[in-house]
C-alpha cells in the first residue's frame, strides 16, 4: 500500500533542504524558497487532515513498504494517520510555516540556517506520522541535530550551553526508549513494531497483542518507564523540565516556535499513543495502576510551572515556564485514564489532545510576538519595557489575543481545551483538578501582569522610533490567531478527528 | 601439508607473498610511486583467491593438520580486511610524503600485518591464534613507529611493550587451559568440557566449572582485550592513537579491532559453547564492557586532541561491541544463533568500520593540510572544506549512533541482541552511554560548523583520499538507511560458525 501523501509531507521539507545546498549564494533566493516549501508542506499538511475521513475512522493515507526484511528485525516504512497524528501533522504544518515566515529576517549564514529549520520539520512531521516504532524513534532522534544546531549557531544568552544540555536531556530520555522499543520487540507475544494494526498488509499492532500477551521479556511496568521517561522529559514533566526555560529562552525565534508548538507535543503525542495506548492491557501492569502518580506529576508541574511563571522578568522564559504549567494539563487529562463511569477516559484524553492542539498554536504565537517584540525592543527585560502598545498596536492586539487565549478565555481555543481536560478528570481525581484549576487563576495574574507591563502603560521615549509589524510579519501572526479563534468558536473542527482517534485506541 | 592445505591458506600466502614481492621491489624501483600500485593492485590477488573461497567452500575445510578453518566466517572478514587496506592505502597517497624513502615497507608491513589478520580469523587452535596475533602486533608496532618523531617513536615502544605484556597474559592462560583440557583445538576443548561437565566434574558454584578453568579463560580474554582495546587492556590506546601516524591509526581501529572481534566470536562459538561456560563468558563480557564503555565515554569527555579523543571514542565503541559479545554468549548454549545475535556483532563491526575510516579519512584530508590534530584547529572547517567537513560530521554522528546512520542500525542490532538475552540493564547502560557521548561528538560538529575559521586556506584532498572518503561516508548512510544487504551477507557469514 502506498498513497504517497505522507511521504511526501514527510520528506518535501528534507528535499527543499537538499536543494537548498546545491543552491547559488543569493540569500533573498534561498530564503523564499524556503518559505515556499513550508508554505506548499502547509497546503499538504491541510489536505492530509481534510482528506482524512472521521466517519470512516481507522488508519488512512497508509505509506507501507519493508525496510528491514529480516527474520528477527522486521521494521516496516509504515506511514499513515488516524484521528490522533492527523491534526498533530496539521500543527506541524502551520507552525512549519510560521516559524519560517518568522525567520524571513534571518541574515547569517542564511542557507544553512533553513537547512537545518526544513530537516527539523521533516524530522517532528515523520514521528507524528510513523506507526512503526523504529522508524518513529529514527525520526525522534534525527530532530535532535538541527535543534542542536539551530539553538547553539543562531540562539541569543549562552545558546551553547542551552542546546547542549537539550540534546544530553532528550538523547538520555531517548536512550531508555529505544531499549523499551527493542524490549517490545523481542518479547515473544509482541514481536513487531507496528504502533497499529493493518489488517491490509496482516500487520497486527503492539496494543491488540500485548492485550492478549502472557508476558513480556521485563515486566510491563519497567518497559513502560523506560518509555514514559522519553516521553516526560519532551512534555515536560518536572522534576525533568530543567532543560526547557534554557533551551526556549537562548533558541531564535524560529526555534522557540517549533520548540513549544511542536516538539514538546512529541511528548505529549507519545504519552497518548505509546504509554496510554500499549499500556491498556499489558500482562502485569496498566497505565491505571500509576494513574494516580500521572495525577500527582500533572498537579506539580501546573503548580509549580504557574508559580515560577509568576516570578519571571524575561519574556521568553516567562512563556517558556507557563509552558511547563500547560503541558501539565496534558498529563493531567492522561491521568484521567483511571476514570470510570459514563464519561470513562476519553474526556480526560480528548482534552490533553486538544490542549496539544491549541498550546502549540496560542504558544507558537506568543513566542512569534516576542520574537518581533525583541527585535524592535532589544530587550526582554519586562521592567524594561512598556507602552510598547502605543507604537505597535498590531503586535499589541496579537499579543493580548495571545495571552487571553492562553489564560482560558472563552471565545478562543485555550478555553475548550482546558475544560475538557477539567471535566474529564474532575471525578476521578478532584484534589489534582482543584490545584490545576488554581493554575488558570495564576496564569490570568501572569499573562495579564506581563501584557499589562509591557505594551501598555505610559509610552517610554525610548521607544519613540519602535516600529510596528510589517505585512510579512504579519501573515503568520494571522496564521496562527485563525485557528485559535476557529477552534475556540468551533472546538469539534479539531475535536471530531481527536475523539474517533482516541475512542479507536481505547477500544 | 598437501596442496589441499595450501588451496585452504591461498589468501594468506597470497597476502605474506606480495608483502615480500613488495620489500624485494622496494630495493631495486626507485618510483615509489610504481611500488605504490604494485602494493594496491597486489591486494587484488589475496582478495580474488578469498572470494573464489567463498563461492566454493571446499568439503574438507580444516586444514594444516586441523590448525586452520575455511568457513564464510573466516572468509567475511578475510574481504573485510582487505578492503580496509585497500581503502587506507588510497587514503594515504599523499600522507606518505612524511615517510620520505620508507614508502615500500610502509605497505609491506601492513601487507603482513593484515596475512597476521586473515591467519587470525582462520585459526582454530589456541598456538595459531597466538602466532596470528603476533603477525598483527609486531609489523603494527614499527608502523606506528613510522613519522620518527618523539610522539611517534614513544608510541610504537609503548604498543610493542604493550603486547609483548598481553601476549605473555595470554600464553599463560593458554597454559592454563591446554593443562586442564589437554589440547588447543577449540573444538576439542568443547568436547573435554562437556566430556567433564556429563561426569560431574566440572563444580556449578564455581565460574566456568573449577578454579584452573576459571583463571585460564580469564587470562586469555584479558590477553586478547589488548586486540580489543577493552578494558583492562585498554590504557595504550590514547597514546597511540595520537602519536600514530594516521592511516595507520584508521587501520588499527578498524582492521585489528576487527580481528580481536573475529577470534572471539571464534572461541566462543567452537570452544565455549559449552551451556556452563557460555553463561560465565556472557556475565564476563557484560561486566567488561560495562566498565570499558564507561571508561571510554567519560575520558574522552576533556579531551582536545582529536585523535587522542577518538582513541577514547573506540574504547567506548569496544564497549558497545563486547554488549553484544555478552548478548552472543549468554545467547549461544549449544551453538544455536540467536535472532541477529552474532550477525549483529558482525554488521556493526562492518558499519563501525566504514564509519571510522570515514572520520580518520577526513582527519587526514583535513590535517594534512593544516597540519593540527588539536580540535580547536578544525574550527571553521565547514566553510573552508565543506566536503570533508561534512563527512567528518556525519562520521562523528554515526559513531553517536544518531539514524539514519549505519551507526544508529548497529546499535540497534546490538542492543536488540542484549535485551533478548535479558540484558536489559546492560542496554539500558550503554543507550545512556551513547547519550553522554553526545557531549564530545557533538562538540566536533559544532565547532566545525559554528566556529569561526582560523584561517580563509580552503582544505581539498587528493584524488584517491576524496573518492575513499566519500566511498565510506556513502557506505555509513547506504548501510544506515538500507542495512538489510550487509546484514544477509553477515547471517551467510554466520551460518559458517557451526561448532567444529
Amino acid at each position: 500500500m502506498f498513497s504517497g501523501w505522507l511521504t511526501a509531507a514527510v520528506f518535501l521539507p528534507a528535499a527543499t533542504a537538499l536543494v537548498l545546498v546545491f543552491m547559488p549564494r543569493r540569500d533573498s533566493w534561498i530564503r523564499w524558497t524556503a518559505i515556499g516549501a513550508t508554505v506548499v508542506e502547509l497546503g499538504l499538511t491541510i489536505g492530509i487532515f481534510v482528506a482524512y475521513e472521521v466517519d470512516r475512522g481507522g488508519v488512512q493515507l497508509v505509506d507501507f513498504l519493508d525496510w528491514i526484511p529480516i527474520d528477527g528485525f522486521e521494521a516496516n516504512y509504515f506511514l499513515g494517520v488516524d484521528g490522533l497524528s492527523a491534526p498533530m501533522i496539521l500543527l506541524t504544518g502551520i507552525l512549519g510555516a510560521a516559524a519560517a515566515f518568522a525567520s524571513w529576517r534571518v541574515t547569517h549564514r542564511v542557507r544553512e540556517y533553513f537547512i537545518w529549520l526544513l530537516i527539523l520539520q521533516t524530522a517532528v512531521t515523520g514521528v507524528f506520522a510513523s506507526l512503526d516504532l523504529l522508524l518513529f524513534f529514527v525520526f525522534w532522534e534525527i530532530e535532535l541535530i538541527p535543534m542542536f544546531m539551530l539553538i547553539s549557531g543562531w540562539g541569543t544568552g549562552q545558546p551553547r550551553y542551552s542546546a547542549m544540555k537539550f540534546v544530553l536531556f532528550t538523547l538520555t530520555g531517548s536512550a531508555f526508549m529505544l531499549v523499551g522499543i527493542l524490549a517490545l520487540f523481542v518479547s515473544q507475544d509482541i514481536g513487531t513494531f507496528a504502533m497499529i494494526s493493518l489488517p491490509e498488509e496482516g500487520i497486527v499492532g503492539i496494543p491488540e497483542k500485548m492485550a492478549l500477551a502472557s508476558g513480556l521479556i521485563a515486566p510491563a511496568g519497567l518497559i513502560f518507564a523506560l518509555f514514559f521517561v522519553a516521553f516526560a522529559v519532551k512534555l515536560p514533566i518536572w522534576p525533568l523540565h530543567n532543560w526547557l526555560p534554557d533551551a526556549h529562552t537562548d533558541a531564535p525565534t524560529a526555534v522557540s516556535v517549533m520548540l513549544a508548538g511542536v516538539l514538546l507535543k512529541m511528548g505529549g503525542y507519545g504519552m497518548i499513543r505509546i504509554s496510554t495506548g500499549f499500556f491498556l492491557d499489558s500482562p502485569g501492569f496498566q497505565i491505571k495502576d500509576i494513574a494516580w502518580l500521572l495525577a500527582a506529576g500533572a498537579a506539580i508541574s501546573v503548580a509549580y510551572g504557574a508559580v515560577v511563571t509568576l516570578r519571571q522578568t524575561d519574556l521568553k522564559r516567562l512563556i517558556a515556564y507557563s509552558s511547563i504549567s500547560h503541558m501539565g494539563f496534558v498529563m493531567l487529562g492522561i491521568a484521567a485514564i483511571s476514570a470510570t463511569g459514563d464519561r470513562g477516559p476519553s474526556g480526560g484524553l480528548n482534552g490533553a489532545a486538544l490542549q496539544m492542539f491549541t498550546h502549540g498554536t496560542i504558544t507558537g504565537l506568543l513566542f512569534l510576538l516576542v520574537g518581533m517584540t525583541y527585535e524592535r525592543a532589544h530587550t526582554r527585560h519586562i521592567p524594561d519595557l512598556g507602552g510598547l502598545a502605543t507604537r505597535m498596536p498590531l503586535i499589541a492586539t496579537a499579543f493580548l489575543v495571545a495571552g487571553l487565549a492562553s489564560l482560558g478565555l472563552p471565545g478562543l481555543s485555550g478555553f475548550p481545551a482546558e475544560i475538557t481536560v477539567f471535566l474529564g478528570t474532575w471525578d476521578t481525581w478532584p484534589w489534582a483538578t482543584g490545584i490545576a484549576a488554581f493554575g488558570i487563576v495564576l496564569a490570568a495574574a501572569y499573562i495579564l501582569w506581563m501584557v499589562q507591563r509591557s505594551f501598555f502603560g505610559p509610552m517610554l521615549p525610548r521607544f519613540a522610533d519602535v516600529k510596528d509589524a510589517s505585512a510579512v510579519d504579519l501573515i503568520p501572526v494571522v496564521g496562527l490567531i485563525v485557528p485559535i479563534v476557529a477552534i475556540g468558536i468551533w472546538p469539534s473542527l479539531i475535536t471530531d478527528s481527536f475523539r474517533v482517534g482516541i475512542a479507536a485506541m481505547l477500544g | 601439508m598437501d596442496l589441499h592445505d595450501l588451496y585452504l591458506i591461498s589468501p594468506q600466502i597470497a597476502m605474506a607473498g606480495m608483502a615480500g614481492i613488495i620489500v624485494l621491489l622496494d630495493m631495486f624501483v626507485e618510483n615509489k610511486r610504481v611500488v605504490m600500485i604494485t602494493a594496491f593492485l597486489g591486494l587484488a590477488a589475496p582478495l580474488a583467491l578469498s572470494l573464489i573461497l567463498w563461492f566454493n567452500i571446499p568439503d574438507d575445510n580444516v586444514g594444516l593438520f586441523g590448525a586452520l578453518i575455511v568457513d564464510r566466517f573466516s572468509l567475511f572478514f578475510h574481504i573485510l580486511f582487505v578492503s580496509v587496506g585497500a581503502l587506507v592505502f588510497l587514503s594515504s597517497a599523499r600522507y606518505q610524503d612524511k615517510f620520505e624513502g620508507f614508502r615500500g615497507e610502509f605497505a609491506a608491513l601492513m601487507m603482513f600485518s593484515l596475512s597476521g589478520m586473515m591467519l587470525l580469523a582462520s585459526a582454530r587452535e589456541l598456538i595459531t591464534m597466538f602466532v596470528a596475533l603476533e603477525l598483527i602486533s609486531l609489523p603494527m608496532a614499527a608502523l606506528i613507529a613510522f613519522l620518527r618523531d618523539d610522539k611517534s617513536s614513544e608510541a610504537g615502544l609503548k604498543f610493542l611493550l604493550m603486547s609483548a605484556i598481553s601476549s605473555a597474559i595470554l600464553l599463560f592462560g593458554v597454559v592454563y587451559i591446554y593443562g586442564f583440557t589437554g589440547t588447543t583445538f577449540f573444538a576439542e576443548i568443547f568436547d573435554r568440557v562437556a566430556s567433564l561437565q556429563a561426569s560431574g566434574a566440572l563444580d556449578p558454584d564455581v565460574p566456568f566449572g573449577s578454579y584452573a578453568l576459571l583463571f585460564g579463560i580469564v587470562l586469555l580474554f584479558l590477553g586478547l582485550a589488548f586486540k580489543l582495546s577493552a578494558v583492562p587492556a585498554q590504557m595504550w590506546v590514547p597514546d597511540i592513537y595520537e602519536g600514530g601516524p594516521t592511516p595507520v591509526v584508521a587501520f588499527l581501529s578498524v582492521a585489528s579491532k576487527a580481528a580481536g572481534f573475529a577470534i572471539v566470536l571464534r572461541l566462543i562459538y567452537a570452544a565455549l559453547a559449552e551451556p556452563a561456560l557460555s553463561l560465565d563468558i556472557g556475565a564476563l563480557f557484560a561486566v567488561l564492557a560495562a566498565v570499558t564503555m564507561t571508561l571510554g565515554n567519560f575520558m574522552a569527555l576533556r579531551q582536545a586532541n582529536i585523535k587522542r579523543l577518538l582513541g577514547y571514542s573506540t574504547i567506548a565503541q569496544a564497549g558497545y561491541i563486547m554488549v553484544g559479545v555478552a548478548a552472543v554468549a549468554t545467547s549461544a548454549q549449544g551453538g544455536g544463533t540467536a535472532s541477529s545475535g552474532p550477525q549483529g556483532v558482525l554488521f556493526f563491526l562492518v558499519g563501525y568500520g566504514f564509519t571510522n575510516l570515514a572520520v580518520f579519512f577526513a582527519i587526514i584530508a583535513i590535517t594534512n593540510r593544516t597540519g593540527d590534530d588539536m580540535i580547536s584547529g578544525f574550527a571553521g572547517m565547514a566553510r573552508r572544506s565543506p566536503v570533508f567537513a561534512a563527512i567528518l560530521a556525519l562520521g562523528l554522528l554515526s559513531l553517536l549512533g544518531m539514524p539514519p546512520t549505519v551507526g544508529f542500525m548497529g546499535k540497534a542490532f546490538i542492543f536488540n541482541s542484549a535485551v533478548n538475552a535479558d540484558l536489559l540493564w546492560l542496554a539500558v547502560l550503554a543507550m545512556v552511554n551513547s547519550a553522554v557521548s553526545a557531549f564530545y561528538y557533538l562538540r566536533i560538529v559544532r565547532t566545525m560548523y559554528l566556529d569561526d575559521p582560523v584561517s580563509d586556506d580552503r582544505v581539498d584532498g587528493d584524488i584517491s583520499l576524496t573518492l575513499v572518503t566519500s566511498l565510506t561516508a556513502a557506505g555509513v548512510l547506504v548501510f544506515g538507511v538500507a542495512p538489510w544487504f550487509l546484514l544477509r551477507f553477515a547471517e551467510v557469514a554466520i551460518d559458517g560458525l557451526a561448532i567444529g
